[in-house]
Order: C-alpha cells, then structure tokens, then sequence
C-alpha cells in the first residue's frame, strides 16, 4: 500500500456508501444496556423489508450521551433514538421511508451535542471501529502517509510543538518538546509507548476513544515513531477493559494486513509495529516509571526520575510516553495543520479537551469541548445541571485531584486555571456532586484509594495514607479534635513533599481542596468544636 | 526432538492445560518480559494461579519463584485462590460511589452472607469490588458473571443474583 493507493480505497469505499444508514452504538456503556441485540434486529429489520440495497446498518462507537443508551442514529437525516428497545428496531427502519419510529426521539439538536467540538471524537459514532476501511473512508492514514513521504522528522515535530498540544494523561507537559527530546537521544533502540492504563475512577475517556477509533491512536503512535526514529510501540491497556482490547487488536492486525503497521509502512523505509500488553489492575502503573516496569514484566513500583523515560526508559533505551487522547489528536494535527489547533483553546491551553461527565448530572457521558470552556457551560449547559437538588461541586482529575465549589464554576477549564484552585485537569473524569455528598467523606473515599493503591515502596505514601484514612475516618465518625484536624493537614503536605512518586505526592490533593472550599464541614464534625 | 518437548512440558497431573499454558509461553518466546501475559494466559486456563501453576511458570521462564509470586500478588487482578461459581463485582469507582455503589455492596454482602473479597462458604459466589470499570455514564454498576448491569439498584441487584444462583449449575 502507498498512497495513491490508499487514496484509491478510500475513494472506492465512499462510492460503495449506501444512501441511507442506520447507526448503533456498540461502545461498552451502551453495549451493557443491550445495544448488541438492537443491533442485530436493525439488521434483520433491514433484511425483512428489503432495503439492503439503500440501507447500512453500522455498529459504530460511543455517540456520547451514555445514559440514554442503547443510542441509535439515522444518517443522513440524524435522528437520535434513546433507550432503543430490539422490538423498536424494525419501527426505526421503516421510519427511513416516512414511516412512524415507535421508539423514543431525543434531541439531537440538544445543547448537550452542539456546544461539544469534535477532533478526537470526530470519528466517534460515525464509523464502525473493526473496520478499517471505515477509517481510511474518513482520511484514516492519509497523516501517515503524507509525513513518510512528504516530511522529514524534525518538520513533523516543528508541526507538534506549533500545534501547543500538550499532554493529556493529566500532567499537560507539551507535546512536542517531549518528541524532540526522545528524537535527540543516541541509541539503536528507541521505543514508543501508549499509556491506555486509564486508572482514575471516574474516567473513561480513552476506553471509548479506543473501542470507537482505535485506529487514530495507531496512526498516531506510528507518525510519533517516524518522528523519535523509533520501529516498535506498546499499548499498555487496563485488564479491565475487554473491548478496548479486543477493538484494539483487531485494528492491529488489519493494519498490519494493509501494511499501515509492520516492516517497510507504506512502501517505505520506515518499520513500525505495535503490541499490546495488557495491565492487571494496579492504579500506580499510570505512573510512567511504573508503567514501564510493568511492561518489561516487573512489579509495578516506580523509580525515581531523573532519568527521565526519553533518555533511559524500557530496556533503558530512550522511549516516548504519551497518553491515548494525545496519540489521538496527532492525525488530524497533520492533516489540517498547527495553526489550526492552535487557534482553538486559550493562550496556554490549546485545541480540544474529551472530559468523561458523571455522578450527579442529567447528561452523563462524553464532552469533548475547546479548553478554556467554562466550567459552568459543561456542567450546566451541556450536562444539564443537577437533577434533583443543588450542585455543590465538581471533581476533577481524580484521586489526584481536587473538588471545585459551585461558587467557582466559571473558571475556564484549562491547565493553569484548575492548578490555580487546587485541582488539575487529570485526565478528563468530571464527576458532579450534590447536597447529599458529604465532602469529608469523599475525601476518604479517595484517601483509601490511595491507600490501597500505594504500592508500598517509600514510606511517605505506604504509611501516611494509612494514617490520613485513619485521622478522616476518626474526624467522620465524630471522634475526631482540632488537634486531629491539625496534624491531618501537616501530614497531608508531609505526603504531598516527601513521597516518591505522583500517586503519593498527589495523593493529599482531595483533602487539601476540600479543606479549602469546604473546611466548615470538617469543623461541623470536631467533638471540640 | 519434538518427542523431547513433549516429555518436558507433560507435568506429573497429567493436565492438559498445563500443555496449553506451555504454548502460551512458547508463543511469547520464552520472554521473562512476558510474564504478566503468561500470568493472565494461566488464569485464563486455571480460573486462578494455584501454586503448582506458580512453579511451572516459573520454571518454564527461568525465572526465580519469588519473582513470579511477587509479581502475581502485586496486581489485583490476579487471583490466587478458587473463586466461586458465579462472581459479583461491585464497581465502587467515584461515579458509582456518588451514586451509592456501597448500598449495593451491603446489599450483595447481605444477600449472600459473603464480605467483599470472599467466596460464599458453598463456594457459589465471589463478592468483589473494582476499582471502576469504565462504564461511569451508566452508573452504578454491577458485573455479574461477566454481564455489565447500569443503573442497578440493591433490589435489582439482589434479584439478579437470586437469578444466577438458582438458574447455575448445581
């Protein structure tokens, strides 16, 4: 395959398209409300009133708003179904020729779809993720192609760093600048590595990026590897996530088929193939030094850095870390150029951010929206506000985290807005609270994650989230004194300075937030008060 | 040669599966690299890593004892007892705890007479919790027996274990 040819298939399988087609969502929130079996009845529907010459029925990925799922959408006239039972089914295709769709119509038009942008998502909901001619269909592989015969490494990394992309596991490093320092490094070796180890409870960002376009992240690990002059890539995915996988691997071999993956791309001098390696479920592997021993078969426990990964990382070769949603954005950046991304965002911040919108909010599901956003355009406008009650706050970045009060809900959603109140970005969890969500105890909740998470290589982190679980339980089960609330807090920036890895030093984050927006409720709780 | 192999990966039990696990690693080049693949290949074949499984990964990759042990207690999700029949994981993920995942883990608890992390003593069912399985736009959710359920409620819960229970195999 070269590009011609790839341009060649793209064009016959858009000449191929049916007029009409019917979408359903086979992402794993809608496939656990039965979105399989609507799937196959939308088929059989097709089938029985004959319409398979004029109708598709696609299984395509996530189409964002998970709670009203099974989602079923009709293009080109995109009328969204909600909750779509298997006996809607034959209804919703007769609804292609005028007929009546017995089935809920929702609102696609709604300001939960059209406040949202799509870069990362673009793809999401339109294509079947297990066939990669669906990609190809919508430019798929076209970045790759252009910069393995069209651009020298340097000039894809000048293009990266122009675009102000920055990391989107959470830490928000740029982009580029991490490119060109693994680029920079001497050795035969060099290795690209995909952080899907998507552990912060309330995040499901990459899991759906990666069950509904697997392909983009695999054409961006392979133009990163161009660019760092690497020829081998890891996955490294959560064991909890089956689909992801199993999406995962299939796009695998199909590009390797195509020979988009594997020796000699594209006709080309350049070898790159990626594996995967599957996590078993240990929170710290997010960390990257721990993620890298894990790779390599180890106990998942850090390392101290420097060395940083891209000068000595797996098999102390220079290697290239980079979050899924990161990998993700780099196809379109190449195709439609840095200044482009550049211009959606704010002045630190640019282009798009995918954030996961759950707890207590109408819309729960993906947001994908420009940085610098405000918060209260997420949370209101796009989720819909709390359902029952008044919202009290919104956590963000995890267990790493911190909790943003109401009064705070017009900050713009960037890097530097959210570390100024004490939280981060993380990777993109958003999970809403109410009246009802006491915020010591969500702070504990976090705090025995930690605990039970801490991989017990330095003491700071091992010990001191024992004791900081402990001090919360005693402070919520009314034991607790103003000497207890004092020693919580130096403690918790005795943790923060002293552990040896992000989990541990971001661990006091959630106590640190509440007790700045909320300390009245821990002093609610003193027996000393 | 062949012949040679064979009598090398035989084990005393006679358990196919141990021929199976072997394949496993073969197919992974005998890597050391590769052991939490191999480890998820043996729970795989096995349900969960008994200690003779231990020994012959660890033979078969030369690699110390101690390494493959510290290794498969390090990750959660490597189970080194019998689990039961059925499993129950409660998701208690931050969106699920919002929306009160630990009502369904008293109610499963309760149901089944089991402490998270335990197996029924008729061997039945597992009672686990997950860290969060991903499923956040739906919660809170359970995975019984493989299945995702969202927006579960402890009546819902308790019914759907009832269920399972019964319609298994006995």
């Amino acid at each position: 395959m070269d590009l011609p040819e790839l341009l060649d298939l793209a064009e016959r399988e858009r000449r191929q398209r049916k007029p009409l087609e019917v979408r359903c969502c086979v992402a794993a929130g809608c496939q656990s409300a039965g979105s399989e079996a609507v799937l196959k009845e939308l088929r059989s529907g097709v089938q029985s009133a004959g319409l398979q010459q004029e109708v598709a029925v696609r299984g395509v990925g996530c189409m964002r708003l998970c709670c009203q799922g099974p989602l079923v959408q009709t293009a080109p006239a995109g009328q969204l179904f909600y909750k779509v039972q298997p006996s809607q089914a034959a209804s919703i295709v007769s609804s292609l020729r005028g007929g009546q769709a017995d089935a809920h119509l929702g609102d696609a038009n709604s300001p939960f779809f059209t406040l949202q942008a799509s870069v990362v998502l673009a793809n999401s909901g339109r294509i079947d993720p297990e066939r990669i001619e669906d990609y190809i269909a919508a430019d798929g592989y076209q970045a790759l192609a252009r910069v393995l015969t069209e651009q020298t490494p340097a000039a894809v990394i000048d293009t990266i760093t122009r675009s102000g992309l920055r990391g989107r596991g959470g830490a928000g490093y740029p982009t580029g600048v991490k490119w060109a320092m693994v680029a920079k490094a001497k050795s035969d070796r060099k290795f690209v590595v995909c952080n899907a180890d998507e552990g912060d409870p309330g995040a499901f960002m990459n899991r759906s990026v990666l069950e509904s376009d697997p392909h983009s992240v695999l054409e961006g690990m392979a133009i990163a590897g161009y660019a760092v002059g690497a020829s081998q890539g890891y996955v490294y995915i959560r064991g909890e996530y089956p689909l992801a996988t199993q999406r995962l691997q299939t796009a695998i071999k199909q590009a390797g088929r195509l020979r988009l993956l594997g020796a000699h791309v594209l006709n080309s001098a350049f070898d790159f193939r990626i594996d995967i390696r599957i996590g078993a479920g240990a929170f710290v592997c997010g960390e990257e030094t721990a993620l890298m021993a894990s790779i390599m078969g180890e106990r998942g426990t850090p390392r101290p850095r420097p060395p940083y990964p891209a000068e000595r990382g797996l098999w102390d070769c220079p290697t290239l870390l980079n979050n899924v949603e990161t990998f993700a954005n780099i196809p379109t950046i190449i195709r439609r150029g840095a200044d482009w991304y550049a211009s959606m965002g704010t002045a630190k911040s640019k282009g798009t951010k995918v954030f996961a919108l759950t707890g207590k909010v109408r819309n729960t599901g993906l947001v994908e929206v420009p940085l610098g956003t405000p918060l209260r355009r997420i949370v209101e406008d796009i989720g819909g506000g709390v359902p029952h009650g008044k919202l009290k706050a919104v956590q963000t970045g995890g267990p790493s985290g911190g909790c943003i009060p109401a009064e705070l809900l017009d900050t713009p959603v960037d890097y530097e807005s959210l570390g100024k109140l004490g939280s981060i970005m993380g990777s993109g969890g958003m999970i809403v609270m109410d009246q009802d969500n006491n915020m010591v105890d969500v702070a504990r909740f976090f705090m025995s994650f930690c605990m039970d998470e801490s991989c017990g290589k330095c003491i700071p982190c091992r010990a001191g989230t024992v004791q900081l679980t402990r001090l919360l339980t005693r402070l919520l089960e009314r034991r607790g004194t103003r000497r207890d609330l004092e020693t919580l807090e130096s403690l918790c920036t005795m943790v923060r300075d002293a552990s040896l890895c992000g989990l541990g030093q971001t661990a006091p984050n959630p106590v640190l937030s509440t007790l700045r927006y909320f300390r009245h409720e821990y002093e609610a709780l003193l027996q000393d008060r | 040669m062949a012949a040679s192999t064979d009598a090398k990966t035989a084990h005393p039990s006679g358990d196919k599966r141990f021929h199976l696990l072997e394949v496993a690693i073969r197919r992974q080049q005998h890597q050391q690299s590769a052991l939490i693949e191999v480890l998820h290949a043996a729970q795989q074949l096995f349900g969960y890593l008994e200690l003779d499984v231990l020994y012959f990964i660890a033979h078969h990759l030369k690699l110390p004892l101690s390494k493959v042990y510290g290794v498969a207690t390090f990750y959660h999700l490597f189970c080194l007892k019998p689990p039961g029949k059925h499993t129950c994981v409660i998701c208690t993920g931050t969106a699920c705890y919002v929306k009160g995942a630990d009502r369904l883990l008293e109610a499963a608890s309760e149901f089944g007479h089991v402490q998270p992390g335990g197996t029924t003593a008729d061997g039945e069912l597992s009672l686990l919790t997950a860290r969060c399985i991903g499923a956040c736009g739906i919660a809170p959710t359970a995975v019984v027996d493989g299945a995702i359920h969202g927006h579960v409620t402890a009546e819902g819960l308790v019914q759907l274990l009832r269920g399972c229970l019964n319609r298994g195999p006995s």
